[in-house]
């Protein structure tokens, strides 16, 4: 046997060390010592506090987060994880949207079919499409829950004030962004239901041919307005279907990320998840 | 006051270094040079951010739609019959045309509640909602139901050819006093 030459490893030498686990110490010594492990994550995981906080500072995916988080911050029967469930609702969506957007065409013409397309023929289309749809349904019922446990545990108060208006602009743009989604699957319902929408458009005060004051601002008309700013047009046509496309596929998501961005970062400012009085 | 005299002087003349020169500079001009350079720069980055967006709101709003034109001929003065509403153009054109003692009007029928297309019966004599039961009387006034004003009157013309003209991007409404207009109806 040549068991102590690092030659050939035997089979059975194999076997035993799978057996003790002795081969999954080997493995994870193999990965944790080599260059690419230790270039991405820099600190070894000796667990003590300064690693521990080195792990999160020292990692730009994790640098937003606190280090250190109150016990109380982890209580589900205070927070109810709804600004976790809604963010992690809104990368699905955005997930599942890029998958969509390989097949969907915002044109007029081939909107509807490729909605069909993708929910009938294409492999996991339908999973796809709707794991879109749930999650965005989803996602508005719990930024509104988030909001509601916000309120009732009065975590709007100063210092958090500034993060409270961060959040309603959250919301705002939450809706905007299932409002655009509406208008893409380019059937009835969805033309309708924009309609309806961009028609209070024209209520708009100085803005909006119909709104209040817009006989004090020059050049409002039916045809310059905010309505037609955002439909492209007088009526609910192929120029809309772009713009909500864009609007909900590039503007509103970036927008909206960089609020993220804020939200999350000023919890930490502000002294972390409030707590219980 | 006579230092400062000879100090515009020697304006140039850095380097000659006086404790009393580099006092009164700031006194000669209302900016220094780095003010003024940091001011113009930030001007010129506004006024490039105010254009821009500017070029970009006009962008949005194309010259030209790619829809239907809301102008169309709708036949002749003597097509229609005094006293009677025509329903020939709702299902293509959305209108009414309305002849009475005086002229021809075109009523638009779009319901000023939610947008529904009410229909005109006959033997009331009124146009009738079916979405929320909301009335108009023959002219469009709105007498009953949820709808919170008349009906829209539409511009109406006579071409050269002796052809109705009938522009529907052209509103005329009755709270505004706007049914006498002139191009508001078609006097016979």
């Amino acid at each position: 046997m040549a068991a102590n030459k690092p030659g050939i490893p035997s089979l059975a030498d194999f076997v035993e060390k799978v057996k003790s686990g002795e081969i999954f110490d080997e493995i994870q010594k193999v990965v944790l010592e080599s260059q690419i492990w230790k270039s991405s994550f820099r600190h070894g995981y000796a667990d003590t506090p300064r690693n521990r906080v080195l792990q999160i500072a020292s990692n730009v995916w994790l640098h937003l987060h606190p280090v250190k988080i109150h016990r109380h911050a982890l209580r589900i029967k205070f927070t109810w994880c709804m600004g976790g469930i809604t963010f992690l609702l809104f990368l699905s969506t955005v997930v599942t949207g890029v998958i969509l957007m390989f097949y969907y065409r915002p044109v007029g013409e081939y909107a509807y079919f490729d909605m069909k397309y993708l929910q009938y023929d294409v492999p996991f289309g339908m999973l796809m499409r709707n794991m879109h749809r749930w999650a965005a349904h989803a996602m508005v019922i719990t930024v509104w829950l988030h909001m509601f446990r916000v309120f009732l545990t009065g975590s709007y108060k100063p210092p958090r004030e500034f993060n409270w208006v961060i959040g309603v602009f959250l919301v705002t743009f939450t809706l905007l962004l299932s409002f655009t989604g509406y208008l893409l699957p380019w059937d009835q319902l969805a033309m309708w239901a924009v309609t309806v929408g961009t028609n209070m458009a024209r209520a708009t005060p100085f803005l909006g041919h119909e709104g209040p004051f817009q006989e004090y601002v020059f050049g409002v008309s039916p045809r310059y307005d905010a309505r037609s700013l955002l439909i492209g047009g007088s009526m609910v046509g192929p120029p809309a279907l772009l713009r909500f496309y864009v609007l909900h596929c590039i503007f509103i998501p970036l927008v909206a990320g960089a609020l993220m961005i804020v939200h999350f970062w000023r919890i930490r400012k502000d002294g972390g998840i409030s707590g219980p009085l | 006051m006579v230092d400062a005299s000879v100090n515009v002087k020697e304006k140039p003349a850095k380097s000659g270094g006086k404790k009393t020169a580099k006092k009164d500079e700031p006194k000669d001009t209302i900016w220094s040079r780095r003010d003024f350079f940091s001011l113009a720069g930030w001007a010129g980055f506004a006024a490039t951010l105010g254009l821009s967006s500017l070029f970009f709101t006009r962008l949005l709003f194309p010259r030209v739609l790619f829809e239907p034109s809301p102008i169309f001929k709708a036949g002749r003065p003597s097509d229609y019959t005094v006293g009677e509403v025509s329903t020939k153009y709702v299902k293509d054109q959305r209108v009414w045309i309305v002849r009475d003692l005086e002229g021809i009007y075109v009523v638009y029928a779009l319901c000023t509640h939610l947008g529904c297309t009410p229909r005109w019966f006959k033997t009331d004599a009124k146009y009738k909602c079916p979405c929320h039961g909301s009335g108009f009387t023959k002219d469009g006034i709105n007498f009953e139901g949820p709808a919170p004003r008349p009906l829209e009157h539409l511009k109406i013309e006579l071409g050269p050819d002796g052809y109705i003209i009938i522009d529907k991007s052209k509103k005329f409404l009755y709270e505004k006093g706007e049914w006498g207009k002139p191009g508001s109806k078609l006097l016979i």
